[in-house]
């Protein structure tokens, strides 16, 4: 009976160690590197839009037009292009990483958390949506 | 060698653990994975910031000029 109780509390503590353990999400995959790549190479076309205020970071993870009278005539469709490619890749991060972890319902829940860390890290001066969908300025 | 009770609970515990971090979204790992990746893809991290240098959110201390 003693070593059974001996044996229950180690594997408890095991257990506890093991969740422990669990703490990081993996984000180390083929399909993962290839769109933080896609998305890095994006940034240097996207960043003088965000610096010029023309774009900016939404609640819900995605990067929208703001002001479209902004942007030229002449470039207001690359610049739709560049949003549009730029979502689609943030869409398929958040769904890539959230099967990565085996939980393809978590899609939502990681979407929402790089939301409010896109908005935290962004550059002074770029436009980012407030909790009620608000454009403000950093 | 036989499969003892001990053994069998703590299988059974592991498994358990397994279900609990699986059903569970683990919203701090996620912010550190979300981290990470922005910090790579906007390349805050790697010698050349691209306009704010340092991440925003560093309260207090304002503007001690760096040399």
């Amino acid at each position: 009976m003693n070593r059974l109780l001996h044996h229950s509390v180690l594997l408890l503590s095991s257990l506890f160690f093991a969740l422990a353990q669990a703490k990081d999400l993996e984000i180390n995959t083929p399909a993962i590197a290839q769109l933080k790549a896609s998305m890095g190479g994006r940034h240097a076309e996207l960043k003088p839009w965000f610096d010029a205020g023309v774009i900016g970071l939404t609640r819900d993870g995605n990067v929208a037009l703001r002001d479209a009278n902004a942007v030229p005539l002449a470039q207001r469709q690359a610049v739709n292009t560049l949003i549009a490619a730029e979502n689609n890749d943030r869409a398929a991060l958040y769904r890539e990483i959230a099967r990565a972890n085996g939980n393809p319902a978590w899609e939502a829940d990681i979407r929402a958390t790089f939301g409010q860390r896109w908005i935290e890290r962004a550059a002074p001066g770029w436009w980012v949506q407030n909790a009620s969908g608000q454009w403000q300025q950093k | 060698m036989p499969l003892r009770l001990p053994t069998a609970i703590a299988l059974a515990m592991l498994l358990a653990g397994c279900v609990t971090i699986n059903i569970y979204f683990p919203a701090a790992a996620a912010e550190k994975a979300a981290d990470k990746l922005i910090d790579e893809i906007w390349q805050l991290k790697d010698g050349k910031p691209t306009s704010s240098g340092q991440p925003a959110a560093e309260p207090g201390t304002p503007g001690a000029p760096k040399p």
